[in-house]
């Protein structure tokens, strides 16, 4: 589904990852971790298409199309979907209005019809039920005046409302309390299919506890430095990143 | 060396003079006297003048043009003819013709001694009320357009609200502008709501041929002890329309104002908007959204003057600037000695599209009382990107995305209209303004129809 | 506490301004007027170069052709030009033994000032120019600082001494006919300082200009130009006295500074021209024009004003923003109080693409004062991704004072982010209340809450300084309750 070449991303000629290969197939969960500043998240932002960052080399390929030349919103429409780690605030904008939006926008691309009024309501109702989240926040401004844990929820909703083939959820568990990251869990749990894959970007094993990944990957100085099954991320709760950074210091 | 204002309109005024002062009352001609006088010393004025700095409107006035100084009247039914951008709401409707009032165009029947009418009729009938407010707060003396206005201006709206009567209709005034040729229009309003009197009041601005028209039009409005009046003013006039708008509204005693001011198209616009608060407790809302493109200007200049202690004004200006557009805006806050408890807050927020786009902004606190709570705040940008790239990351193309931005930037505007009918209809134009789907006039069809209508009657 | 409010403000009313002395000097002066003949006899006073004389004359042409200024939040009382006497020098005693020396009756007057002119008693690491009158009487630290190539001098040593240099910056920033007061200024300057900071210098001390009126009648019209090369950076302090007279006396300056790649200048004021007595009489009418150039790419010009005297105020310090990625700066205490009259702000001119500006101006007006803010912002169309940020702040101090921001954004780039901000308020109830409950006294916790008001601006100034500001506006502030 993803494959992900020698991939190598700046920010104003500043190199953040060095060349990172990985492949992710349907039905996989992938957790990728690492201590601050390892290029976690500029990982996330380049595969979404974030205009801040330059690939300088590598490849990478989406349900076979090159990812790299598609806009954000067709990265989007073919399925790809980004929980952000510092998710928007838009006032201005209602929930409903931007989901209706979205919905219809990849619908079109995809060449179906857009969802008549009702049909819209209907799905946003069951969704919002699939991922527990208020239907106050529906009724709001896109993220505006959400606490950090409304935030996450609201993003979890999206993805159960876009049903994406691959979710990247970047740092979803930071700031949550345990109610939250609860909800966020199950939301991802309850989204998973044999048809769809998601990468976990996270710092702590925590939100590993409810996730279970197949595969873990430690990435430091933007590259991976180790990939292992789940039982990884338990030995880096364990002895902390200091172990990875030694070993991998330049 | 200040040079020697351009009073080529005095020569225009001389010329029509008999027909001017003919059908008004004795004193709106005595204010008329007077104008000349003070016309005669300050002239349009030019950019060189400090208020003026980004709007030059001397050029603009010029006697060539074809003034209307007499009611053209207008044949047949307007109202099933033209059909207004704000047609859905339940209104009282009036329509003004190139500054003069139409006959018949009244819609709904008014509680009792509610007067909308013709100024220069109801002028005439109520001369005590002109007597009391006439003139009294249009500054004739210190602005030559305001001077020009008051010297030429023959008719436009009267409307009288007794004493605690409660107009629940909206009341609606469409100001249309046609021609033949190139047309100066002048329009005089004077707005009067008495203690405890409730009233909403919209002007909607059109055009419905495509000739050229240079508009000055002063609306003075006097909201006595408890009165609550919601005003409204929708632009929506061709590229082709030069208009001068003075709107002067003075405030007494725990009374509440709200004008809100939408420019949605236009050629050349420059606002006048002076609030006194001149009664403890008085409350001032003050909005406005521009939206320019192409070459057009828009310039609103706003003025609120806290005079008495204790009252709160809250303005906030937006605007959003295309093509070769320019935008301008002056937000002055005058708190005078002893003006104390004073709360003035101040905000005006602009993006600019393109990088032809203009804007020059002027918020201005000038303050003489200690015990106050003033701020203002004035950005210049653009769109967010992060904003932009979280849209176009859920599918959203980067053009919907932007006008969905667009649109939210504008939304603060639009969440302060009142009446919920008007606030669906002016979100519904905005949304289709930026979409470019407003070329002209929402209106567009049933204009042509209109102008047609007109065509046919002239012959 | 009303009683007790009205009695604290009579009091900083009553306040004595510490430097009104008046020191009897034998002078050399011109008599009164102004004419061509008038700048002829300046330029040969100074043993000026033909060009100088050219440059003069020119500016004096424009001038009379000018008008003075009327938009500014001010109201100046009609100047007499020809009343004012446009030079004014110590005589030079013969009997000195070298000439190094100093009159010892200047070096009282400066020592008074607490401005040592012994280079072993100043202030450590900082070099002064002292100016009294129409002249420049000392500057130290001269050789230590030729040493490294840099020139501190008075601006007429180095119109006779450095004519190329002079030649090429004089008027560069600051055209002769850029305004009515600048104008006047190029046409009788009669000193001030040159400073020249070679390729890659970083200048080892604080230099300083003081700048004292001493001579009754006469205006003082100092020039100052700084010129700051590839990778160098000096950071400069101006500060200025005039004795207590009944009559206006008229003090119209210019500075220019020229920025070159990657140079850095800080320029800080602390003025504390004599303000008028507590009736309005008297004082001095402070018309200055100070810009800098940031001409090179990564140039950064940063101006600080501490602005406490002068019946009245109109000064404006500016960058103009050339060089891509250049950065100017403006950071302004202006306190006004009885019937002291201040219009200052500044005016950022974004030229270059990626320039950033930064404002911060605080005002404190008391007594019958009127203070205004007044700034501009331009971006101009090839300005791409300019910054600005502007933070104007008013305080209000009594009743019967105004404070007045008119700043003015014109922006004509879409990739520029330009954001000002002003508030006016007086100081919290609440905040003094608390004070008091923890036993600070109001007029401390005044105190206390003005130096957290300005903290931000006094901070830019070098340390010295900023003690010498505190204190200064510590002062002004005397009781002053709101």
């Amino acid at each position: 589904m993803l494959k992900i070449r020698n991939l190598h991303a700046k920010i104003d000629d500043k190199e953040i990852l060095r060349g990172i290969s990985l492949d992710v197939k349907p039905g996989e969960i992938h957790a990728i971790m690492g201590p601050n500043g390892s290029g976690k998240s500029t990982l996330a932002a380049v595969l979404t298409g974030n205009e801040a960052f330059e690939v300088s080399e590598g490849s990478v390929e989406f349900s076979g199309k090159d990812l790299l030349e598609m806009a954000p919103e067709d990265r989007a429409r073919e399925g790809l979907f980004l929980s952000f780690q510092y998710p928007v605030e838009i006032p201005g904008v209602s929930m409903t209005n931007f989901m209706r939006t979205a919905i219809n926008e990849q619908r079109k691309y995809r060449g179906l019809e857009p969802l008549s009024a009702s049909e819209f309501l209907k799905l946003m109702r069951d969704r919002k039920n699939l991922v527990e989240i208020d239907s106050d926040l529906t009724n709001r401004s896109v993220n505006e005046g959400f606490s950090g844990g409304e935030k996450k929820k609201n993003e979890i909703f999206q993805m159960a409302m876009l049903d994406p083939k691959l979710a990247i959820l970047d740092e979803t568990d930071s700031g949550l309390d345990i109610d939250a990251l609860r909800v966020v869990a199950n939301g991802v749990n309850k989204l998973r299919r044999a048809d769809n894959a998601t990468i976990v970007i996270t710092h702590y094993q925590r939100l590993l506890d409810y996730i279970q990944p197949d595969y873990v990957h430690v990435l430091y100085k933007g590259r991976i430095v180790k990939s292992a099954g789940k039982e990884l991320a338990l030995e880096l709760e364990e002895k902390g990143y200091d172990w990875i950074k030694k070993e991998f210091e330049e | 060396m200040a040079a020697a204002p351009d009073i080529s309109m005095l020569t225009l005024y001389e010329k029509y003079r008999d027909i001017i002062e003919k059908g008004s009352s004795p004193q709106v001609n005595a204010e008329r006297q007077k104008a000349v006088e003070a016309f005669n010393r300050l002239g349009i004025p030019s950019n060189k003048k400090e208020a003026y700095k980004y709007t030059n409107l001397q050029p603009w006035f010029k006697p060539e043009l074809n003034p209307v100084l007499t009611n053209k009247g207008f044949e047949g039914n307007i109202t099933e003819i033209f059909k207004c951008d704000v047609d859905t709401i339940d209104s009282h409707t009036i329509f003004i013709v190139n500054g003069h009032y139409q006959n018949g165009s009244n819609g709904s029947v008014l509680p009792d001694g509610v007067l909308v009418g013709s100024f220069t009729q109801l002028s005439k009938e109520h001369p005590k009320i002109v007597e009391t407010y006439f003139g009294k707060n249009a500054p004739a003396q210190e602005d030559g357009l305001v001077a020009l206005n008051t010297m030429c201006a023959v008719d436009g709206v009267f409307i009288y609200i007794p004493k605690n009567k409660v107009v629940e209709q909206p009341i609606q005034i469409v100001n249309l502008l046609s021609g033949e040729e190139d047309t100066l229009v002048f329009q005089r309003n004077l707005i009067v709501a008495e203690e405890g009197a409730q009233a909403r009041i919209l002007f909607c601005d059109h055009t419905l041929t495509s000739n050229r028209f240079v508009v000055n039009s002063v609306t003075e409005g006097f909201v006595n002890p408890l009165a609550n009046v919601d005003f409204y003013n929708i632009q929506n006039q061709h590229n082709g329309t030069v208009q001068f708008g003075g709107y002067y509204f003075n405030q007494e005693a725990q009374s509440v104002l709200n004008a809100n001011y939408f420019t949605l198209n236009t050629g050349t616009t420059r606002n006048n908007i002076f609030m006194r608060l001149n009664g403890s407790h008085a409350e001032s809302h003050l909005s406005g959204l521009y939206l320019t493109d192409k070459n057009q200007h828009v310039d609103n200049f706003t003025f609120i003057h806290h005079a008495v202690p204790d009252c709160q004004s809250n303005e906030l200006f937006k605007g959003v600037m295309d093509d070769s557009s320019t935008g301008a805006f002056t937000g002055r806050i005058l708190v005078s000695p002893d003006a104390q408890r004073t709360n003035a807050y101040q905000s005006n927020n602009n993006l600019l599209l393109t990088e032809t786009a203009k804007m020059n902004t002027r918020p201005q606190l000038e303050i003489y009382a200690d015990d106050v709570k003033c701020s203002h705040g004035a950005t210049v940008g653009q769109l967010d990107d992060n904003a932009l790239f979280y849209l176009r990351a859920r599918g959203i193309s980067k053009d919907e995305a932007l006008i969905l931005l667009m649109y939210a930037f504008a939304y603060e505007v639009i969440e302060k209209i009142k009446v919920p009918a008007l606030k669906e209809q002016i979100r519904e134009l905005v949304e289709k303004r930026f979409r470019g789907e407003l070329d002209k006039c929402d209106s567009c069809i049933i204009c042509n129809q209109l102008a047609d209508k007109f065509q046919e009657l002239a012959k | 506490m009303a009683t007790d409010q009205d009695r604290l403000l009579e009091e900083v009313t009553n306040r004595e301004y510490q430097y009104g002395f008046y020191t009897d000097i034998e002078m050399d002066m011109f008599s009164k007027g102004l004419s061509e003949d008038t700048i002829r006899a300046i330029s040969e006073k100074k043993n000026e170069p033909a060009f100088m004389l050219e440059f003069r004359l020119d500016a004096y042409r424009k001038w009379l052709k000018m008008e003075s200024p009327d938009w500014a939040h001010l109201k100046i009382p009609a100047i007499d030009y020809q009343d004012i006497i446009y030079y004014a020098a110590p005589k030079p005693k013969p009997k000195l033994n070298s000439l190094d020396e100093v009159d010892p009756e200047l070096k009282a007057t400066f020592d008074k000032l607490g401005i040592p002119l012994d280079e072993q008693k100043v202030l450590a690491g900082v070099a002064v120019d002292a100016v009294i009158d129409s002249v420049s009487v000392k500057t130290t630290f001269r050789e230590t600082l030729a040493e490294r190539g840099i020139i501190f001098c008075s601006i007429s040593e180095a119109i006779r001494e450095y004519p190329d240099l002079v030649k090429q910056y004089l008027g560069s920033v600051v055209p002769v006919g850029d305004n009515y007061f600048a104008a006047l200024n190029s046409a009788v300057f009669s000193d001030g300082s040159f400073v020249y900071i070679p390729k890659g210098v970083r200048c080892p001390m604080e230099l300083s200009t003081y700048f004292r009126i001493n001579a009754r009648d006469t205006g003082q019209f100092e020039r100052t130009l700084i010129v700051a090369e590839d990778d160098s950076y000096v950071s400069y302090l101006e500060g200025c006295t005039a004795p207590m007279r009944d009559e206006n006396q008229l003090h119209a300056a210019v500075v220019e500074i020229v920025a070159f790649e990657r140079a850095e200048v800080k320029y800080s004021t602390v003025q504390n021209w004599y303000p008028g007595d507590k009736e309005g009489k008297g004082g001095i009418y402070n018309f200055v024009t100070k810009r800098g150039i940031c001409k090179g790419d990564y140039s950064k010009i940063s101006w600080t004003q501490v602005e406490t005297g002068s019946a009245i105020t109109w000064k404006y310090p500016s960058c103009v923003l050339m060089g891509d990625h250049s950065v100017g700066e403006f950071y302004s205490v202006a306190l006004t109080n009885n019937y002291q009259q201040a219009d200052t702000g500044t005016k950022m001119i974004h030229l270059g693409k990626n320039t950033k500006s930064l404002i911060v101006s605080k005002g404190i007006s008391a007594g019958k004062s009127q203070n205004s803010y007044r700034g501009l912002v331009r971006v101009s169309k090839k300005a791409d991704n300019a910054r600005n940020f502007s933070q104007c702040d008013s305080l209000l101090l009594g009743d019967k004072c105004g404070a007045h921001t008119f700043p003015y954004l014109e922006i004509n780039n879409s990739t520029a982010k330009v954001e000002h901000e002003a508030t006016t308020s007086k100081i919290g109830e609440d905040q003094i209340f608390y004070c008091n409950q923890r036993g600070i006294s109001t007029e401390d916790a005044v105190g206390l809450i003005v130096n957290g008001y300005v903290k931000e601006v006094i901070n830019q100034l070098p340390m010295e300084f900023a003690v010498e500001a505190q204190k200064l506006l510590q002062i002004s502030l005397e009781g002053s309750v709101g």
